[in-house]
């Protein structure tokens, strides 16, 4: 196979960027875009030019590192899947592939394809943990999970934090992201005590990164390589309509003892 | 004292409408006051079928209860007014979300409504203030605008080609506004179920075309003489 590939080249965040016409040739249909972009850079390199930079771990489509723009839809034209586990056998001999990074003010260039997501790390640390008592692990079954929400959590749990609902968001807003995490916490007894106070912490600090608002059209959904349900941010809103409006606030020190 | 701080209702409003969330509750629920009118109104206007008599004696029956007529327009008003305030605001934070665009950029599943509310709105809004000068106070209506005469109103302005054909233009619109603000609403509120969302959008999506085409059906019927023949 022979591709022609147009790829977002950008060599620091402070350089304009610019798209740069490439050719694949001798592309195995059995690799992995990945793999066929190794193969390329590997040609750059014999040639004493700079590498394509891209970001990417396991190359199982676990790891949630890899990730980029194919000819307009994040992860490429394969559903459920990640760059990494797109192979060459979904395109034509003789096709036109744009590449480009992530696009959102969240999530800066820092080289060619590779974007800063320190943003999605900012609004983990916001909210996306239970407290638990630090001693001996806890009985398996003391506490009981109806089937049905462990079903939602572990759904919810898949997001492996990619970036791609991002990128195909036209408001660049992170609703998905956010919501799987407020879900897959928010629905185990675990995750109770901190549940308000999650919704309204991880909702404000994706708007403190500058993350657009959610306008319902699905496109994230349709990109996610883990399948992450538009459900969730439904039950991230109705999280944070309902802690907005009932929470009580901080109590002061004097409660709390032990 | 109690020892747990609660914030005045106002402080909590107004922290609730700062997040994007809480513009987007405060769109759905002006939205659910504007389509409320909206069946009202398609409600009212239907009744054109059945002739001048009644339609004119409909004009005045609201004009009767000046104080409830003037509520409800408050109440309108108030709601647009959010509505249109709260998706600016949420407009001006999608294009600074996104400074660099794509070269290239596909829309996978979504709707062409879906992404055009804004501008679907805008024009609706347009729309809505030519509408109203035209067949409300008459200042923009046609020569013989004449105040309660409804019926007469409607069908002079309606044989003006122009006239009927941005309302044609404005009521599409308004039908692909409702498609995806219909069902948008219960998302936005925090209501989705696998069971559920999917009857929800169906039906939102036949409410949409359904009251859009009934609301075209007027200015076709003036055109082909069903409505308005004897003027």
């Amino acid at each position: 196979m022979r591709l022609t590939l147009h790829v977002w080249r950008q060599k620091s965040a402070s350089d304009p960027g610019r798209m740069i016409q490439y050719e694949a040739r001798n592309v195995n249909p059995d690799m992995s875009f990945l793999e066929m972009l190794d193969v390329v850079n590997e040609e750059l390199t014999v040639k004493g030019e700079d590498p394509i930079a891209f970001d990417s771990d396991c190359r199982e489509g676990i790891c949630g590192m890899c990730g980029f723009v194919i000819n307009g839809v994040a992860h490429g034209p394969r559903r459920g899947t990640t760059v990494c586990q797109l192979h060459m056998r979904k395109f034509k001999d003789g096709d036109v592939l744009y590449l480009e990074p992530w696009r959102a003010r969240a999530f800066p260039v820092i080289k060619d394809l590779v974007v800063d997501r320190g943003a999605f790390d900012r609004v983990i640390a916001a909210g996306g943990y239970i407290s638990v008592p630090a001693g001996s692990a806890p009985d398996g079954n003391a506490i009981q999970v109806p089937k049905q929400n462990a079903d939602l959590a572990m759904d919810a749990a898949a997001c492996i934090g990619c970036g791609a609902c991002v990128a195909a968001c036209p408001n660049a807003s992170a609703s998905l992201f956010t919501a799987a995490k407020i879900t897959h916490l928010g629905v185990l007894p675990q995750g109770q005590p901190e549940r308000a106070d999650r919704a309204m912490r991880m909702v404000a600090q994706a708007a403190a990164e500058g993350f657009g608002s959610c306008t319902n059209i699905g496109e994230c959904e349709a990109v996610c390589p883990k399948e992450i349900k538009l459900e969730v941010i439904a039950r991230m809103n109705r999280d944070f309509i309902k802690a907005a409006w009932t929470n009580r606030g901080t109590s002061s020190a004097t409660g709390g003892a032990g | 004292m109690s020892s747990i701080a609660i914030d005045s209702h106002l402080h909590k409003a107004i922290r609730f409408y700062q997040a994007s969330i809480g513009k987007k509750a405060v769109m759905a629920v002006t939205g659910v006051v504007l389509f409320g009118y909206l069946v009202g109104h398609l409600a009212g206007n239907m009744q054109v079928y059945l002739g001048a008599e009644q339609m004119d004696k409909y004009a005045a029956f609201l004009h009767s209860m000046p104080l409830l007529l003037w509520s409800v327009r408050a109440l309108l008003v108030a709601s647009v007014v959010l509505h249109i305030t709260a998706s600016l605001q949420l407009q001006k934070l999608k294009l600074d979300a996104r400074p660099a665009g794509y070269v290239k950029k596909e829309a996978v599943d979504s709707s062409l409504a879906s992404r055009s509310m804004i501008w679907s709105g805008l024009m609706i809004a347009a729309f809505v203030i030519y509408h109203i000068l035209d067949l409300t106070t008459g200042a923009a209506g046609a020569v013989q605008f004449r105040e309660l005469r409804a019926y007469e109103n409607l069908v002079y302005s309606f044989r003006r080609v122009p006239v009927s054909g941005f309302y044609i233009l404005g009521m599409v619109l308004l039908g692909m506004h409702l498609y995806h603000g219909l069902w948008s609403i219960f998302q936005t509120v925090g209501f989705s179920h696998p069971r559920y969302t999917p009857v929800i959008k169906r039906l939102a999506a036949w409410v949409a075309i359904l009251m859009a085409a009934g609301f075209i059906s007027i200015p076709i019927a003036v055109w082909t003489g069903l409505v308005g023949s004897n003027l």
